[in-house]
């Protein structure tokens, strides 16, 4: 079994329309940006797209909004995305805004078989809105439902060949949650060492979600808001 | 006069204890960080994965995979650690954070804010604001006492769409600073110059005045 592909093309192949992909990263922060400009080359359309973030304009899946590739985003904050407002506003794109955190649990629930969880987070909002709402110990819930999917994208700083992964710093983010949510993950990394290399006891996410591992051929690692001491 | 951003987010620092976790928002929240006492352990958390932020870094430090929950680079101090967006509102929704801070754009008399969303106009997301108010342990707003066209944004009810309900505890503006009690909005202390009728007259909803309200100094 070998699990490292030499392409982002070749880890995207069977990617059909109307998938739903599975994408990490927080801002610009940890997001594969490889495979994101292999997914818009693909040409796939009607894709439902899960992400915190829906990148800016011309960097991360804000590349895809530009090719009206995504049907569908479920994300907790677009601000940095004018065209993703304008395409919402406009009814082109279907939005379904989740707090950060029910989303982060949403995957989490999705990848470890649970199909819906109840949260305090939101209650009383838009958000509960045709939700089952239950009480528990005096306090009010709404149920959220996991979420899979067809695919899951992601980027870690180090894999070795079983796809033991490794973050880097607040680089982790969405990355682990999303990795367990798909039917086949793809991790893009920086690095791709012999098993082994890792120490077991510093594995991030282990392999077994990992189906597809490619490195990156460069990274841009783009800031968002670079800010410096004055 | 009214306080400026500065002298609102130094008022909040005070409500900050020995050993506490604090989580700020962006805007004038994110200020309260430099008025935090030296004398007093305070561990910053950002919800994108980290808990000791650091100052911003000097331009020869600057990493892109270091960033806070503004997407602003910035570096970690002594004991910080990294972890995943889930373990991350774990600790948020989990009632382990002791203090948040947020700006808002509209607070109503039973606690309840908005500050997510303009229908038709901005759709930006909630982001984590949604789960910070629904799970720490003390919810504080910062903000400014009225809008920019001088409507008040303290109001009897929010029309805005809802960020949460009955979850926020106190509201510090360039006005004064506010309780929201079981009996509505109570004004503690009002700005230097101001009286406490000046606020009482650009609050939108009933506000009881303290015995004890004082000047903020």
């Amino acid at each position: 079994m070998n699990k490292v592909v030499g392409s982002a093309k070749e880890a995207l192949n069977g990617v059909k329309d109307n998938m739903t992909i599975l994408v990490g990263g927080f801002g610009l922060c940890g997001i594969p940006e490889n495979l994101i400009t292999a997914l818009r080359d693909t040409g796939a359309k009607g894709l439902t797209c899960v992400s915190n973030n829906a990148g800016v304009d011309d960097f991360g899946l804000g590349l895809l909004l530009q090719t009206k590739q995504i049907k569908k985003m479920i994300s907790s904050y677009v601000g940095e995305n004018a065209e993703f407002e304008r395409q919402f506003l406009s009814g082109e794109l279907e939005v379904e805004l989740t707090p950060q955190g029910t989303l982060a649990e949403r995957l989490r629930a999705g990848g470890a078989g649970i199909p819906a969880f109840f949260t305090p987070t939101g209650v009383g909002t838009l958000v509960a809105e045709g939700k089952e709402i239950r009480e528990f110990d005096g306090r009010e819930y709404v149920m959220e439902r996991g979420i899979t999917g067809d695919f899951a994208l992601v980027k870690a700083w180090k894999a070795d060949r079983f796809g033991n992964l490794v973050f880097r710093k607040t680089a982790r983010n969405f990355n682990p949650m999303v990795a367990t949510a798909g039917k086949i993950t793809i991790a893009e990394v920086e690095e791709i060492v012999e098993n082994g290399q890792i120490d077991p006891d510093e594995v991030h996410t282990p392999g077994i979600f990992v189906q597809k591992i490619m490195q990156g051929p460069s990274y841009e690692k783009r800031i968002e808001n670079r800010t410096v001491r004055a | 006069m009214p306080l400026n951003r500065d002298q609102i987010a130094q008022r909040i620092s005070k409500e900050i204890q020995d050993g506490f976790v604090v989580n700020l928002g962006i805007g004038i929240p994110t200020l309260v960080a430099n008025f935090i006492p030296e004398d007093k352990t305070v561990m910053l958390q950002s919800e994108n994965g980290l808990l000791g932020l650091g100052p911003f870094p000097t331009d020869d430090k600057v990493d892109a995979d270091l960033i806070n929950a503004g997407k602003q680079t910035v570096t970690a101090v002594p004991g910080a650690s990294f972890f995943s967006s889930a373990d991350s509102f774990a600790m948020i929704r989990g009632g382990h954070v002791n203090l948040t801070v947020l700006g808002a754009m509209q607070v109503d008399q039973k606690g309840s804010i908005a500050n997510w969303m303009i229908p038709g106009k901005m759709v930006k997301g909630m982001g984590g604001a949604m789960d910070l108010v629904a799970g720490a342990q003390r919810v504080v707003v910062a903000m400014q006492h009225v809008d920019k066209k001088g409507n008040p944004k303290l109001l009897e009810e929010c029309n805005l769409p809802l960020t949460g309900t009955q979850c926020i505890d106190m509201i510090v503006t360039d006005y004064g600073v506010i309780q929201v009690t079981k009996e509505g909005f109570l004004l503690t202390e009002h700005a230097p110059d101001m009286t406490p009728e000046d606020v009482a007259k650009a609050t939108g909803a009933p506000l009881q005045i303290s015995p004890e309200v004082r000047p903020m100094s």
